[in-house]
């Protein structure tokens, strides 16, 4: 796409996108080619000098059993947001689509979690979860049931799904209410005069044109999965207990920034990098394509 | 702050407006009102942390460490407001929300200014490299801040930037989303305009003042709400260059309010200043309802 009109002139544009350039080379392509210069290097015990190990730490990660253990974690991590997410908002967003009235109203409210701060988040559901004072964690132990994230990994891994699952309701509740009403009424009142029922109209009609906007928001949910969930694991568990919630970013973080092991954090950055462009692909791939039965 | 092509939003929320055609599918009855209920039930898994948030910043402390706490507001709002906003614990929370709001300000003034002038460079000229400029920009669409701490702050350490608004704002400027948008939109601006523009003798800095920055209100506001929300959340970034308390932003100062070790947090006092972090975005958000929407569809940022 190129314009049929425009401006002469070659030192007023170059001016123009200069703000632009200076900030992404300074704070952008410098640091990410630092990245990938990093990770071919390793410190000495004394951080006096780098030491070139080509793709030794590549390697060394890949075999880490550490490393890859976090692989795991952060796969399921995504896939339970993703689902636990797009469950609930789907489940809401077909409620809301069947009022004529009054779905402004709901959409006002549910809204709201977006705007809470992953981290903001974190802290409202360790405050419910709290070992010592959290309500949920009373009420369950009248049940008989002893919560305690603090020690058990599975129920830090529930706890950061669902609070990063929560914060995510919001946007995929508005993306999946806008692909519902923008099914024609009219294919959904043939279908309802033929006799099909509400679950049929589903399976058959509604679900197979949601397709869209379910597989669209099925990346940009693995994608906020990966990459902006770190508040909440940061405030709900610091990755414990025992790694049982350190997915790749917080990884990066925890060994670049705390255990100050800068080749393995960077090269833990390239793989994430190469990880998020290989989602880019995939992403542009179905939105071109679309997907359509 | 992900991979995402902003402009590729599968099904652009329509509005939600629609002609009520009561056919034979919405029926009122029994099913109508379980639609309501199950639509509460949602509202309630939504609210209650929230909820529960308010009312423990209306207790005191000791009705919160001796569970079950209330799950009615208690008579402590003011006292634990004030004590929050004016004291806080490693620094006053007033003061912290002022450090978001200015890096959050930074960030959305910043980015839009910078993407409405290359992007209509970019668009409105022909000059060397500029398909180089393009791509070079449109990249960084690619890389979130997450994945290249450690670099990014070797080189913010070396500007003497730690500790700083700029530091704050500058590394999340960096990111081509807004450039990307506002060349899309300059892209449906009719050809006509410019041409009349440069007819009339007026030059491109005119053009652009007069004609394409009215033109592009409504994208601009749009973009406003989300990247406002997107730098008040910010929370690694903050985390890792503020290491002075009064640089501190409120959201990621909450977490630094916890005791180290065994020591009881100050529940009332944390539990205030999260419902003060959530305060203006959702302001926001509630606010600009449209304008939000519109910008999630343009961008997820």
């Amino acid at each position: 796409m190129e314009k049929r009109v425009t401006f002469k002139g070659i030192w007023l544009p170059l001016l123009l996108v200069l703000p632009q350039l200076v900030v992404t080379a300074v704070f952008f392509f410098y640091p990410a080619g630092q990245a990938i210069w990093q990770s071919l290097f390793i410190p000495d015990p004394f951080g006096l000098s780098m030491k070139f190990v080509g793709l030794g730490n590549f390697e060394y990660l890949l075999s880490n059993s550490y490393y890859r253990a976090s692989f795991v974690t952060t796969a399921v991590f995504s896939t339970l947001v993703t689902l636990v997410s797009m469950g609930v908002a789907l489940y809401l967003a077909v409620l809301a689509d069947r009022l004529i009235k009054g779905s402004g109203i709901y959409r006002t409210l549910l809204i709201w979690p977006y705007a809470v701060a992953p981290a903001v988040a974190g802290v409202l559901w360790l405050f419910m979860f709290n070992t010592r004072v959290g309500v949920v964690t009373w009420y369950l132990g009248l049940l008989g049931y002893d919560w305690n994230h603090v020690l058990n990994g599975n129920e830090a891994m529930g706890l950061v799904v669902v609070a990063s699952a929560w914060g995510r309701i919001s946007y995929n509740f508005l993306f999946f209410l806008a692909g519902l009403q923008a099914i024609p009424r009219s294919v959904i009142e043939a279908a309802a005069i033929d006799g099909a029922r509400f679950w049929t109209r589903f399976r058959t009609i509604v679900w197979p044109l949601l397709s869209p906007t379910t597989f669209f928001l099925l990346v940009v949910n693995i994608v906020y999965a990966f990459f902006e969930t770190f508040g909440v694991i940061h405030t709900i568990t610091g990755g414990g207990p025992q790694q049982a919630t350190t997915i790749l970013v917080y990884k990066v973080y925890s060994d670049g920034f705390v255990g100050q092991d800068l080749g393995s954090s960077a090269a833990q950055s390239v793989i994430l990098l190469f990880i998020v462009g290989l989602l880019t692909v995939v992403q542009f791939r179905f939105i071109e394509r679309r997907v359509h039965y | 702050m992900t991979a995402r092509d902003p402009l590729a939003a599968a099904t652009p929320p329509v509005k939600s407006g629609r002609t009520p055609a009561p056919g034979m599918v919405e029926r009122r009855g029994s099913g109508y009102w379980l639609t309501h209920l199950g639509l509460i039930i949602g509202l309630l898994f939504v609210f209650f942390p929230i909820w529960l948030a308010f009312v423990a910043s209306t207790v005191s402390q000791p009705e919160i460490v001796r569970p079950p706490m209330p799950l009615l507001p208690g008579d402590r709002f003011f006292d634990n407001y004030r004590k929050a906003l004016v004291s806080g614990i490693n620094a006053p929370v007033a003061l912290m929300m002022l450090n978001s709001l200015i890096m959050a300000m930074g960030i959305t003034l910043g980015k839009i200014a910078i993407s409405l002038l290359s992007a209509f460079a970019i668009v409105y000229f022909r000059f060397p490299l500029r398909r180089v400029f393009f791509w070079l920009i449109f990249l960084t669409l690619m890389l979130p801040v997450e994945v290249r701490i450690v670099p990014t702050y070797e080189v913010v350490a070396g500007f003497g930037m730690l500790n700083s608004y700029s530091g704050l704002i500058f590394p999340l400027i960096a990111s081509a989303t807004a450039t990307f948008l506002f060349r899309q939109f300059f892209m449906t601006v009719p050809d006509e305009l410019a041409e009349a523009a440069r007819v009339d003798g007026a030059r491109p800095m005119r053009f652009f003042w007069d004609i394409l920055l009215p033109m592009s209100r409504t994208n601009i506001a749009a973009l406003f709400v989300i990247l406002f929300i997107y730098g008040w959340n910010q929370y690694l970034w903050p985390l890792l260059i503020t290491t002075d308390p009064s640089m501190n932003t409120i959201v990621m100062g909450i977490k630094q309010m916890f005791p180290a070790g065994d020591d009881t947090a100050d529940w009332p006092v944390i539990m205030a200043t999260s419902i003060l972090a959530m305060i203006p975005p959702v302001i926001v958000v509630i606010s600009m309802q449209k304008l939000f929407i519109r910008g999630l569809v343009d961008s997820e940022k």
